[in-house]
């Protein structure tokens, strides 16, 4: 491990040890957003992705034209198109 | 002795913090439990043109539930390309190709975890590629937080036309992990990441570079590794619409680092109507090897214009149209879908006018879907 990542290392460990001795009692995390309010959030409009195809057809397009690739959550596969 | 005893009630609280953050994110589970993805069919006709290159064809998916715990996927995805691009018009002929891909998935739903094994088969008559993935979904914090995991593995075949000898190969490997939350009753968000990994023959086997003015089969490295993140934040408007941004920082070992940012507005207008618009930016740094013209002789060198300098800006739009739909039983809709898309190369030339490389494209997708 390198100095540099040491360093890192030890500086998250000591900023979660400070948290831990400053934050004696944490109030317990409950989710805030009950299911009855979640009704805007089923919207179609609310979707990342609506229907598979086009999602799978813009990502192709995309992935052979471009060199950056990933991390959009579509499914991809390979091809010999670039 | 009062060292000891400090160290050991520090660590507690530690544990206690832990605890706590945990047992908010699981504890609040209960019996709830996800959906499996609703019975659904696509049919699209897709294309692009644009540069010399036009690629065409159909696309079917169909998706079908089995007692309520199993659902099904089938798809089949064909690409008739027409392509007489500038690298190909200026180095090579102009040709036809079709590739055909075919693909399974099954999705299984336990409680609030979703399993997801696909596989994907994809043939051209100079290239095979086989994918097979696993995802996993887990909504935690009273549903609020779905955590999904997923790796991919593929498996290519290189060959060339009128070589027989020539036979390569490529393997690839991704594994991703996306976080979505729900952040109020109208916004939520999503962060992913992914780790991409290649390895083998990792370019063309037509493809030219430029050294001192002269054509050289380009020489790419036979590994590359590369990782991407993506933050996205929907929003409900008020007025039955929606925006959404999105951002992704890509970077590799080939020295690429990419940025793509988009904003899009979706409406509802009356009952059975939703339009969608969306810009979309993207600009990259070239590879490490890339040269338009190498001045000098490199172990690798290459000159794909997708591994140059260059951006891309796209100005698109959606709209489905509900033809008919009984809640609960079935709806069928009519959808329609085009991507204008400008690309400007900063370091690849247009040999035939010695001028920065530009050109524009577009995207057309009909499609009809329906749930049933």
């Amino acid at each position: 491990m390198s100095l540099r990542h040491s360093l890192a290392l030890a500086a998250v460990l000591g900023t979660v040890l400070v948290a831990g001795c400053a934050m004696p009692r944490l109030p317990t995390l409950e989710p805030w957003v009950k299911p009855y309010e979640r009704e805007r959030l089923a919207d179609p409009v609310m979707k990342l992705s609506r229907d598979t195809l086009p999602e799978k057809h813009f990502e192709h397009v995309r992935d052979v034209r471009e060199g950056a690739r990933g991390a959009t959550g579509v499914q991809g596969g390979g091809c010999g198109c670039n | 002795m009062a060292a000891t005893r400090a160290a050991l009630g520090l660590w507690r609280r530690l544990l206690a913090l832990l605890a706590s953050l945990l047992g908010g994110l699981l504890a609040v589970g209960g019996a709830r439990a996800v959906d499996l993805p609703e019975d659904k069919a696509e049919a699209l006709f897709h294309s692009y043109s644009g540069g010399g290159v036009t690629a065409n064809g159909p696309a079917l998916l169909v998706r079908k539930s089995l007692f309520d715990k199993v659902s099904l996927a089938g798809t089949v995805y064909v690409d008739s390309v027409s392509n007489a691009s500038i690298d190909v018009v200026t180095t090579a002929s102009p040709y036809r190709e079709t590739r055909t891909e075919y693909g399974l998935s099954a999705d299984y739903v336990y409680r609030d975890s979703q399993i997801t094994i696909s596989g994907l088969t994809s043939h051209e008559p100079d290239y095979t590629a086989n994918t097979g993935s696993l995802d996993v979904t887990q909504e935690v914090f009273g549903g609020m937080t779905t955590v999904a995991l997923g790796f991919t593995r593929g498996a290519d075949t290189v060959l060339k036309h009128g070589s027989p000898e020539f036979h390569e190969t490529a393997k690839h490997w991704q594994y991703r992990l996306g976080v979505t939350q729900i952040l109020t009753p109208r916004w939520l968000m999503s962060v992913n990441v992914e780790a991409l990994s290649d390895y083998g023959f990792l370019g063309s086997p037509y493809r030219v570079a430029r050294v001192f003015g002269a054509a050289v089969p380009e020489r790419n490295p036979s590994t590359r590794s590369a990782r991407a993140i993506n933050l996205r934040l929907i929003g409900d408007l008020g007025s039955r619409d929606s925006m959404h941004v999105g951002y992704r920082y890509y970077h590799d070992t080939w020295s690429i680092a990419a940025h793509t940012a988009e904003i899009g507005y979706s409406r509802h207008f009356g009952e059975s109507w939703l339009a969608d618009t969306f810009v979309r930016y993207y600009t990259q740094r070239h590879a490490l090897f890339y040269s338009d013209n190498a001045p000098v002789e490199t172990t690798y060198v290459s000159r794909n214009r997708q591994l140059s300098t260059f951006n891309d800006f796209g100005l698109g739009a959606k709209v489905a149209w509900t033809v008919r739909k009984v809640p609960g039983r079935y709806d069928v809709k009519l959808n329609g879908a085009y991507e204008y898309t400008r690309f400007k190369f900063k370091d690849f030339t247009d040999i035939r006018t010695g001028n920065p490389y530009a050109t524009n494209a577009s995207i057309v997708q009909l499609y009809v879907t329906a749930t049933y």
